[in-house]
């Protein structure tokens, strides 16, 4: 793995989305509180640019008219078809209950009574090293 | 082979009683009022059929009555509908009271008469509470196995204004059927009246699409989920791209409706069915071509619209159904969509001819 310094950690608000080039690879970079994930900037469904989504929540519910929302801010909404990606894993959410793995932790599943989708984006690993934003990506794919 | 196998006809008509017919199934007050109205001599038809027109009366039928008819086809059981225009009423009350008297009728002027007929509750969505009151009055007659809607409302089907109604259908396990018509009040089409009858008849289907996608948006099968939907003279064709439309449009707007939590050709699956006539793929390529779209033939359910001209020649299964399918099409599918048929006598007679319901 090498460590790429992507960002400075006092210029990147809360909630915000970046896209970043790094090592000829294009990241979609989200700050939320202290944590920071970055997905590969390529819907994996049908090719959009993922830094152009909005963070949202997800919503779930017991029957009609109940809504009790969740995750709040941790779903990127892919802007071209709305699907929702979990920042923390980049799994879509938009798919049968059928496809659910139990790859997740209890904290990454929160409020996770909702159908996990076939699509997902790929994650990138990211640290926050004193002020910066550091992330790791393999060896081949700097180019 | 098919000609061995019991057959349900879901989707048989029964000729509408006159108005002077119903006056000994009325109180006092409603026989005085249609009496000295002259009320009785109203047709009080719904047009789409007139009785002798002849796309009503399919020649395969000709010279038959309505138990000649069900040996025409071998018919099993059929669960007959009696269309009548009381349902347009604006008085509710001379409504309720004419419907229950039609649905009176029904029971003693046909049920009764014909071993192998099952009725239909036939109820307005008007008036939901007087529509509660009648399937509680006739659910406990089990030869009654569905309560009948027409699908053209002033207000959309999913809709909680119904709900009562399919609370009281999924209590008594009666299955909630709508047949294409309307009350001549409400446009067939989403955008406006047509001008001719022709619109108006191919309109028929697209109404079917609206209320599969409200019924499942709305949340119907989450809140009832024991309930099962059966769309009457609705067409199939048109299912493969609204079902489609659904899922895709689902996926990207899951967070407002968050009680869909599958796709809904999932939350559709085994809950909806659909009669065979009016078939409308036009050729057996067609028809297997929709039914590879819509991934088999579980939701398919035989049926003749007996006395309606939708089929010519011998049988009103059309061409282009695998051998496979037909015992369920012809009677195990109909055993899921209606609940009560699984302790019909008819049924029980007929015992392994029958696919089991699942």
């Amino acid at each position: 793995m090498t460590r790429y310094v992507v960002a400075e950690v006092a210029e990147f608000p809360d909630k915000g989305i970046r896209r970043i080039e790094v090592a000829g690879r294009e990241l979609c970079l989200i700050r939320l509180g202290d944590e920071f994930f970055a997905l590969m900037d390529v819907c994996p469904h049908g090719g959009a640019k993922l830094s152009a989504g909005r963070l949202s929540g997800t919503v779930e519910s017991e029957g009609p008219g109940d809504y009790r929302p969740c995750r709040t801010s941790e779903m990127l909404k892919c802007p071209w078809h709305g699907w929702e990606y979990d920042v923390r894993t980049g799994q879509s959410w938009s798919d049968p209950k059928s496809t659910r793995t139990r790859a997740y932790s209890a904290e990454a599943i929160a409020g996770g009574e909702l159908a996990k989708g076939p699509y997902v984006a790929d994650t990138v690993p990211v640290e926050v090293d004193g002020n910066y934003v550091v992330v790791n990506l393999p060896v081949s794919a700097a180019r | 082979m098919s000609g061995h196998l019991f057959r349900i006809d879901a989707d048989f008509h029964l000729p509408q009683v006159a108005i002077s017919d119903l006056l000994p199934y009325l109180n006092e007050h409603w026989r005085q009022q249609l009496i000295e109205r002259e009320i009785t001599s109203s047709p009080f038809r719904l047009t789409s059929y007139p009785p002798n027109s002849p796309l009503t009366l399919n020649p395969a039928y000709e010279g038959l009555d309505v138990s000649g008819a069900l040996d025409r086809f071998g018919t099993g059981i059929a669960i007959a509908s009696m269309l009548h225009g009381v349902v347009a009423l604006h008085n509710p009350d001379m409504r309720a009271a004419l419907m229950s008297a039609v649905n009176d009728h029904v029971a003693k002027a046909w049920l009764d008469n014909e071993p192998r007929l099952r009725g239909s509750i036939y109820v307005s969505g008007d008036d939901p509470a007087a529509s509660v009151a009648e399937i509680e009055r006739l659910a406990g007659d089990k030869r009654f196995v569905q309560v009948l809607m027409l699908a053209m409302q002033e207000i959309h089907h999913g809709n909680r204004h119904y709900w009562p109604i399919y609370e009281a259908c999924q209590k008594h396990g009666l299955a909630l059927a709508i047949h294409a018509g309307g009350l001549y009040r409400v446009p067939p089409s989403v955008s406006g009246w047509p001008s001719y009858q022709f619109e108006d008849y191919v309109m028929q289907s697209m109404v079917f699409e609206n209320i599969l996608t409200g019924l499942a948006g709305e949340g119907v099968f989450q809140k009832f989920p024991d309930l099962k939907v059966v769309f009457l003279e609705s067409g199939f064709a048109w299912l493969p791209t609204t079902i489609w439309r659904n899922d895709k449009t689902w996926r990207g707007v899951r967070q407002e409706v968050p009680w869909l939590d599958r796709k809904p050709s999932e939350i559709l699956a085994g809950r909806v069915f659909v009669t065979l006539q009016p078939c409308d793929p036009p050729g057996p390529d067609e028809l297997r071509q929709t039914i590879k779209h819509i991934g088999g033939t579980d939701m398919l359910l035989y049926s003749s619209d007996y006395p309606h001209r939708q089929f010519t020649g011998d049988d009103p299964l059309p061409e282009g159904l695998s051998e496979d399918a037909l015992v369920g099409i012809l009677a195990g599918n109909a055993l899921r969509a209606y609940p009560r048929l699984a302790d019909d006598p008819v049924v029980r007679r007929a015992g392994e001819t029958l696919e089991a319901p699942a």
